[in-house]
């Protein structure tokens, strides 16, 4: 019996008429008595409340932290802060946030509240990252409402079966609590919520005025937003049956010459897969699975293909503009979240008609949810209304199937890309005057392509196609009105179509098992790391970089994990016998391998995967033992993120969430407009000291992990660093030769040099790869190398077995 | 003079740098600066001047004024291949977490510099960590080499032509 059926019996045999007041859920007991005879005597005006009831069906210790609070855990951030110190890069010199501003915060001035500079950076990156852990949340949220209208409170939160009993690590370490139902979930999201609040009015004006504790704070939305990412990636593999940390889960198509466009096509863009699904269930139910091609752009179209096989992902974000201009779509489904606003605009342009199902996004169209399906369609098709709001997912699927089908005789492929002999006459009117080039975040070379254009070779245009991140700020900034990103599709109409790829399906979580296998290789440094290729498409030289790192890591034997827009990149790639990664590479999360978890909210099975080692492999107690689980990830997990496109808050607060864990996180050059790096100094050996947990010793450790969030210049930067990055305190000798030799292997081959960092990482001889000896020995020897121990490495006093007399 | 950043929409505030309108004045600046550091990008090895790559006016900068270089990313890779030794190779980000410091030693041990030149970056990265020193390294002076306006430096070069700025440059090698 629980514990809410004892209290029902307890409460039953009190007589109804003497409760004034009764209530009793699994959110809290509230009882009030006015007047009460008893054995004892009589009661008068009791009134008795309980905030939560727990049931204690976990047999594991509750640890410090549980549900933590807004500065429960700010001493271990105060720790990594210390190491990491914030370089602060301000995107702006003036702070507009409020009607005392715009203020004045150069040369360390004040603003009219008070604020600096320091101060006011790390607030902006507070307010990004609840924008982020919102954002993910709210996705959360939705969905765990849907679905237990759909199927119930109780439906149980399998994700795996026997395979993954730890089935939130993420939940169960901030929490405490471990979710066993869907219903169980809506308390989770009840504190992240309050806490994501508490965080967001931080950024208020004369509210916190200390860099360091916004940089704490930042760390805690971080934090909860894996949690609220986990609770939407648990309930959606529980409730439509996702792969269930499935090493084998399908392979499916991906890029756009995948598309049959002889078929009616329906886009959905977005991230919440549940209008999607409306669409694939209603052509399931009607027999038209196989008439009408399902194809997504960014992660709603992973989220999708983990529930349908034969859904087809287009590519990561900045493939919106040049596949809706295609004419490919013949209806735009957007759900919520990396919508490119003027997406309706576009779809106007191609004359498909959007429904928008999101109350997030309702694009100014009409809301047509409660009228009937026939009426909307007819009033879409016939061109009555472009678009239309419709916030019931089944309605969505009907009418998006409907409407698909009866448009795209209609529209023909109708599309918004300029024909070649169009393209070649309109660059005559180029005014060369250099705008699109200055508008290009990545300042390609426009102006040089479009007079060659104008000379009659579209060749210039068409090595663009690759670079490009499609973002049309060239379009915007030509004062002739030219569509040059149009241009640039269409001279790289060929490579367009010629893409044809294969990506895992989203898998899930990493199962206990995997877990068990790899947990001693990762900790003990034989397995080199493991890296994780994260985030968005905002790609310095194209996305073949990502695919580049992906294969480099996993020949190396690297365990290599993917997500989001990253997971979908790294499979545009094909190796000499013409296999993309998800091909050629295993999906068990082991040495070597190609692991795509799913979307972006599938990231938390990533830093659930560092958990988990700590918790199945070293036995560490996992309920709410935050501090305890990231020091031994920060000190022994040699985990790395790389999100070598990202852009958006999601990422940032993704990235923060890892931070806090001890994950050091690499982003591409465009990171660095995150307005803040948190740096090590390899040069300050007062950094590196920890206790050595058997004797209480400070034992200096060397840089290991150097930085926790860094933006590398280069692709070759990245991968000298993701390999230094995976080094740990807690490395074996054997390990830590190992990583060296990747670390060394790799600098010699893309620096032309050795490190001139070694004897940082050197601790004993026996830390020396074999091969290296005798090089790696002359330079310890001039750098006056002094052997130290292999400590039992923490930064929490309070896990020194024997304190030193 | 004014200037426009060369990224249209980089508007940076109120302080903005000082344009170079005389290249005598940068040679200046620097003779007068008594620990200058050269901090040099990527595409120094990737854009074109006068035949060759900028990285080989660097080279040959570098040696004519003493000012020790910092190669960032993989570039100590490319100034070996042309029997250079930059005094520092570290990334972008580094070199300037250091350059905020006022008790840093310098990437020769003498002590904190007083005079950054910046070349060959990603301009939004340049652009950014520019913006770092210009907010938190205050004992810093910060130049720019680049053909572009860098708002956030102390003294940058106007958008210039390829032409303009090899003249200037020249004429900056010339009296170094």
């Amino acid at each position: 019996m629980n514990i809410l059926e004892k209290l029902k019996m307890f409460v039953a045999d009190i007589k109804p008429s003497t409760l004034d007041v009764f209530t009793l859920s699994k959110k809290g007991l509230h009882v009030k008595i006015g007047e009460m005879k008893t054995d004892v005597g009589l009661v008068k005006n009791l009134e008795l409340s309980i905030g939560k009831i727990v049931e204690e069906a976990w047999a594991e210790p509750m640890g410090l932290t549980p549900f933590p609070s807004l500065t429960a855990l700010r001493e271990w951030d105060m720790k990594l802060l210390q190491r990491y110190k914030p370089f602060y890069l301000p995107f702006c010199d003036v702070c507009c946030l409020c009607t005392f501003g715009k203020c004045d915060l150069t040369g360390g001035k004040r603003g009219a509240c008070g604020i600096d500079m320091a101060a006011q950076q790390s607030r902006i990156v507070l307010l990004a990252c609840c924008i982020g852990a919102a954002t993910h949340t709210g996705h959360a949220r939705h969905l765990v409402e849907h679905l237990i209208e759909k199927y119930g409170r109780r439906m149980p939160l399998d994700v795996g079966g026997l395979n993954v009993q730890v089935e939130a690590p993420v939940t169960r370490l901030v929490c405490g609590v471990k979710p066993e139902t869907l219903g169980d979930l809506e308390e989770i999201l009840d504190y992240v919520e309050t806490q994501v609040t508490h965080c967001l009015s931080v950024c208020h004006t004369g509210q916190e005025g200390d860099n360091l504790d916004f940089e704490s704070k930042v760390f805690h939305v971080g934090m909860l937003d894996h949690v609220g990412m986990e609770v939407a990636d648990i309930a959606q593999i529980a409730a439509y049956n996702f792969p269930k940390g499935d090493p084998e889960a399908p392979l499916v198509d991906l890029g756009y010459g995948t598309v049959n466009i002889e078929k009616p096509v329906i886009l959905c863009i977005g991230h919440n897969v549940v209008p999607s699904v409306g669409i694939i269930d209603y052509m399931k139910e009607n027999g038209l699975d196989g008439e009408i091609e399902v194809c997504g752009l960014c992660c709603t179209a992973h989220d999708f293909t983990r529930y349908y096989k034969r859904g087809k992902i287009i590519g990561p974000i900045s493939w919106q503009l040049r596949f809706i201009r295609s004419g490919v779509p013949d209806v735009v489904v957007l759900d919520e979240q990396c919508i490119r606003t003027d997406s309706f605009y576009e779809a106007q342009r191609i004359k498909a008609p959007v429904i928008v199902a999101s109350e997030k996004n309702c694009m100014g169209l009409p809301n047509r949810t409660n009228d009937p399906a026939d009426a909307i369609v007819e009033d879409l098709v016939s061109g009555k209304i472009p678009g239309a709001l419709i916030l019931d997912p089944e309605k969505v699927g009907e009418v998006a199937v409907k409407v698909a089908l009866k448009v795209a005789p209609l529209r023909k492929k109708f599309k918004a890309i300029p024909e070649v002999d169009e393209v070649l006459r309109k660059a005559k009117e180029c005014r060369q005057c250099g705008d699109c080039r200055r508008a290009c975040p990545q300042d390609l070379h426009i102006p040089e392509a479009m007079k060659a254009a104008m000379e009659g070779s579209l060749a210039k245009l068409a090595d663009l196609y690759d670079l490009c991140v499609g973002c049309g700020r060239c379009e915007e900034a030509c004062p002739a009105g030219l569509q040059v990103h149009s241009f640039i599709v269409r001279a790289g109409e060929k490579k367009l179509k010629e893409e044809t790829y294969k990506v895992r399906a989203g898998r899930g979580p990493i199962q206990d098992v995997e877990i068990r296998n790899v947990g001693s290789p990762i900790v003990l440094g034989e397995i080199p790391g493991v890296v994780a290729f994260v985030g968005c498409a905002n790609y310095p030289k194209g996305g073949i970089e990502v695919a580049e790192m992906c294969r480099e890591f996993a020949n190396r034997r690297y365990i290599v994990v993917t997500s989001g827009c990253a997971a979908m990149t790294a499979g545009m790639y094909k190796n000499e016998e013409g296999k993309t990664p998800y091909e050629e590479f295993t999906g068990e999360f082991t040495a070597g391998c190609m692991v795509n978890v799913g979307s972006c909210v599938s990231n938390a099975h990533i830093a659930g995967a560092a958990i988990k080692i700590a918790n199945i492999f070293a036995k560490r107690n996992l309920r709410a033992n935050y501090e305890e689980i990231a020091d031994y990830i920060l000190n022994r997990v040699g985990a790395v993120g790389v999100a070598w496109g990202a852009y958006s808050q999601k990422a940032a607060s993704i990235a923060s969430g890892f931070w806090r864990l001890g994950v050091p996180v690499i982003v591409g050059p465009h990171g660095i407009k995150y307005r803040r790096m948190l740096l090590g100094r390899a040069d300050r050996e007062e950094d590196w000291y920890v206790y050595d947990a058997r004797t209480g010793e400070k034992v200096y450790v060397g840089p290991a992990p150097e930085h926790l969030f860094y933006a590398a210049e280069t692709k070759e930067e990245a991968m000298v660093m993701i390999a230094k990055l995976c080094m740990r305190p807690n490395d074996t000798t054997k390990g830590r030769a190992i990583k060296l030799t990747h670390y060394i292997d790799l600098h010699k081959r893309l620096y032309g040099t050795m490190p001139e960092d070694i004897h940082r990482f050197v601790r004993t001889v026996a830390d020396i790869p074999v091969t290296m000896k005798d090089e790696i020995v002359k330079i310890l020897e001039e750098k006056g190398w002094k052997e130290t121990i292999i400590p039992d490495p923490t930064l929490l006093p309070r896990l020194i077995r024997k304190r030193k007399e | 003079m004014a200037a426009e950043p060369w990224q249209t929409a980089e508007i940076p505030g109120p302080k903005k740098a000082l344009v170079i309108t005389k290249p005598e004045v940068v040679a200046a600046m620097i003779k007068r600066a008594k620990h200058p550091v050269l901090v040099v990008g990527h595409k120094a090895a990737e854009t074109d001047f006068e035949g060759g790559k900028l990285i080989d006016f660097i080279i040959e900068f570098s040696k004519k004024s003493g000012i020790p270089v910092v190669a960032t990313a993989h570039m100590i890779g490319e100034f070996a291949k042309r029997g250079f030794k930059p005094a520092a190779f570290m990334p972008a980000v580094d070199i300037g977490n250091r350059l905020v410091d006022p008790s840093w030693t310098g990437v020769d041990g003498k002590g904190q510099h007083d005079l950054a030149l910046f070349v060959g970056l990603y301009y939004y990265m340049e652009w950014a960590i520019l913006s770092g020193l210009k907010h938190f390294a205050q004992h810093l002076k910060t130049i720019t080499l680049d053909n572009v306006y860098h708002p956030h430096a102390s003294w940058s070069f106007p958008n210039l032509s390829q032409e303009e700025w090899v003249k200037n440059l020249k004429v900056i090698m010339d009296k170094v």
